[in-house]
């Protein structure tokens, strides 16, 4: 039943109302001049996120994920990475040509980031809670004693105990749930319409990276936040996505709801990365894992990105690359078989 | 019944942990193992799961002998190499072998891959004569899946899971009986994790091998191993065959830790028991009195203060766990059966 109410919705946001869209990122191309050569990390990524919508960009090392979360924050390296086309338009406004105070301005209470490794986010010489009350002084224009109060109410929201106690830890006294907990409490301190994930979870345990998601979970449905969750987990995607976005090699290779993406892949690598994780139903066996490695980014293979690995390839293959289409409703794949896929068995 | 390859009692690695700069002075003890007891089995697979700081790491490298247990034993064949040093030492060491984590940082950048390979044949000719070595380094390249022309290259040229694999074929030259696996596909993405773990299965029914395969992935530990063991601050909880461990869990901590793994199925989500865990492993410095887990077990009551639950088999269940409660519930295992 659930099921069939969330692919109806999606299906409704990918038809109407571009207009009243968050953030979308249109046709996005990054890459990197360096001395052996130009490595093309982003090669027209195209994805969206509404309010109160959770968007998981699923993909491995080098796709380009990461990259994709750095150019919509403003905070790309140049040299050596440089944008060569494409849009990232938050409420319709295009970013990447507005000016540099513009962007400040969306930074903190437009769009929002937490990263991976929270102790080296946060600065080591200053408290946690004077990161966090700096926000409320620079941009809210508070003083001293408010903008602790603030502080500490936003600790106390991310579920610190004792935040009164802990405002003026460092970072390294805290523990590392800790830490990224405090990372959210400075990411939304400002109350960001959008917030950006990027692995939020991978440098913790299990039992800690569970009560991380639920916090995030939890004040994304208070505030209605749109969520951008960059992950290669599988398991934490399926547990707390709305629409998923595969990468692979700097493109979008598929785009479904959650429900459709996991029970009928439409592009063979997603099939291939499902069939990687090591299930229960087949101990004992071999894992079906995808043949040979990523593409070098400096020289990716002509046609589609994935043929060289690809179970499924034919000559077309290496010839043409294959346009992320509509297959069905509310999905979309970047192959040249899509339809085959979804149609078999 | 197979005979033990491996036999460790209880093994206690203790940390000083130390205060001032010229008269140094102990004010207490890391305790990062603490009692651990288990037996290996010839050809078998030993998961050892737990989360960080949890001992697993200094376990492994108490059981290479890279350093010396505070107290305990480890017998191999009967012989027990906590003791040995020198050239004894040195002989035993070509049947124990160690597959480390990180592949950026445990390979010498300086040597080239058939150096780094070959090494371990300079400490012990005998295995192969000099002139025969750069074959052999060939032939091990060619059994872990990496090309033989690539002898010359440098760990940089690789990728990740390439260099995983130079570090499985440097630590099978020596034709060793026993590898300890510390997290060796715990930094590999996805895709690269499964061809290095259809790698190792495949190496062990080869050359016969025993694994103790350290991890904090569930699923991959279940994956491969036989019997699992769960730690939590420096103890095992419980021990028990995969299915005991995954299906029958009876400790409150593989209990929580299990339900916390998420599921890659999305229509699990809604009707999912997660336990909840509230705070933090305590420090291993001064863990709690009793039970080490009652500080965060939902079970707790005044007797897991007082006694030290023993790794045995309790009432109604059919392997040991370290509870004074423990018993079965129903949690949604780690993948559809």
């Amino acid at each position: 039943m659930s099921d069939i109410l969330v692919s109806e919705q999606s299906a409704a946001g990918a038809s109407g109302r571009p207009a009243g869209r968050l953030l979308e990122v249109d046709d996005l191309r990054v890459e990197f001049r360096t001395r052996d050569g130009v490595a093309k990390v982003i090669n027209g990524v195209t994805y969206h996120v509404d309010a109160g919508e959770t968007l998981a960009v699923l993909g491995e090392s080098g796709s380009g994920k990461s990259v994709t979360a750095q150019t919509i924050m403003g905070i790309l390296d140049t040299p050596p990475g440089f944008v060569t086309g494409g849009q990232v338009r938050f409420h319709g406004k295009d970013m990447l040509t507005m000016s540099a105070e513009e962007r400040r301005r969306i930074r903190g209470e437009g769009i929002a980031m937490i990263f991976q490794d929270a102790l080296s986010a946060l600065n080591p010489v200053f408290t946690v809670g004077f990161q966090i009350a700096e926000q409320f002084r620079v941009r809210r224009g508070l003083g001293r004693a408010e903008a602790k109060k603030r502080a500490i109410e936003m600790l106390d929201q991310v579920k610190i105990p004792n935040a009164k106690g802990r405002f003026n830890n460092y970072p390294h006294q805290f523990s590392g749930g800790m830490r990224q907990r405090a990372m959210i409490a400075m990411s939304l301190a400002l109350d960001p319409e959008v917030l950006i994930a990027d692995e939020p979870t991978t440098a913790l345990d299990v039992t800690v990276q569970a009560q991380i998601m639920d916090l995030l979970a939890e004040l994304q449905r208070e505030r209605q936040m749109g969520l951008i969750l960059i992950t290669h987990d599988l398991g934490v995607v399926a547990d707390v996505a709305d629409r998923i976005a595969v990468m692979y090699a700097g493109r979008i290779v598929e785009e479904a709801n959650v429900y459709d993406l996991y029970a009928k892949p439409a592009h063979p690598y997603t099939l291939g990365l499902l069939n990687s994780i090591p299930r229960l139903d087949e101990k004992g066996q071999q894992l079906r894992t995808i043949k040979g490695l990523p593409p070098n980014l400096m020289n990716i293979p002509p046609g589609c990105p994935f043929n060289p690995r690809c179970p499924m390839a034919q000559p077309v293959c290496r010839e043409k690359i294959p346009p992320l289409l509509q297959v069905g409703a509310g999905r979309a794949s970047a192959c040249h078989f899509a339809e085959e896929l979804v149609n078999r068995d | 019944m197979t005979e033990n390859i491996l036999e460790v009692r209880d093994l206690v690695k203790h940390y000083p942990v130390t205060r001032g700069v010229v008269f140094k002075k102990t004010i207490g003890h890391v305790k990062a193992v603490d009692g651990v007891s288990f037996d290996l089995r010839a050809g078998e697979t030993l998961g050892v799961v737990g989360e960080s700081g949890c001992g697993k790491s200094t376990l492994a490298r108490v059981l290479m002998n890279l350093e010396r247990p505070t107290a305990g034993s480890v017998h191999y064949k009967g012989q027990d190499i906590s003791k040995l040093s020198g050239g004894a030492l040195r002989r035993l060491r070509r049947q124990i072998q160690l597959v480390m984590q990180d592949p950026y940082t445990s390979l010498n950048p300086r040597m080239t891959v058939g150096d780094l390979i070959g090494e371990p044949f300079e400490i012990h000719p005998e295995v192969a004569p000099k002139g025969s070595r750069r074959n052999k380094v060939k032939e091990l390249l060619d059994l872990v899946g990496l090309n033989p022309e690539h002898i010359n290259r440098y760990p940089h040229q690789f990728s990740g899971g390439q260099r995983q694999r130079i570090g499985i074929a440097r630590a099978l030259a020596l034709r060793p009986e026993i590898i300890v696996c510390d997290e060796p596909v715990s930094a590999l993405d996805v895709s690269i994790q499964a061809q290095v773990m259809n790698l190792l299965e495949q190496l062990q029914s080869e050359f016969n091998l025993s694994y103790v395969f350290i991890a904090h992935d569930l699923s991959v530990v279940r994956h491969l191993s036989d019997r699992v063991a769960v730690m939590y601050l420096g103890k095992i909880v419980e021990v028990g065959t995969e299915d005991e461990i995954y299906e029958r869990p009876t400790h409150p901590y593989t209990q929580a830790l299990l339900s916390a793994v998420p599921v890659p199925d999305p229509t699990v989500r809604d009707n999912k028991a997660i336990i909840r865990l509230t705070g933090d492993v305590p420090s291993p410095v001064s863990p709690p009195s009793g039970c080490r887990f009652r500080t965060r077990c939902w079970k707790a009551q005044d007797v897991c203060a007082e006694q030290v639950p023993l790794l045995e088999i309790r009432r109604g269940s059919d392997h040991p766990s370290a509870c004074h409660f423990a018993e079965k519930r129903e949690i949604v295992a780690t993948h559809e059966a």
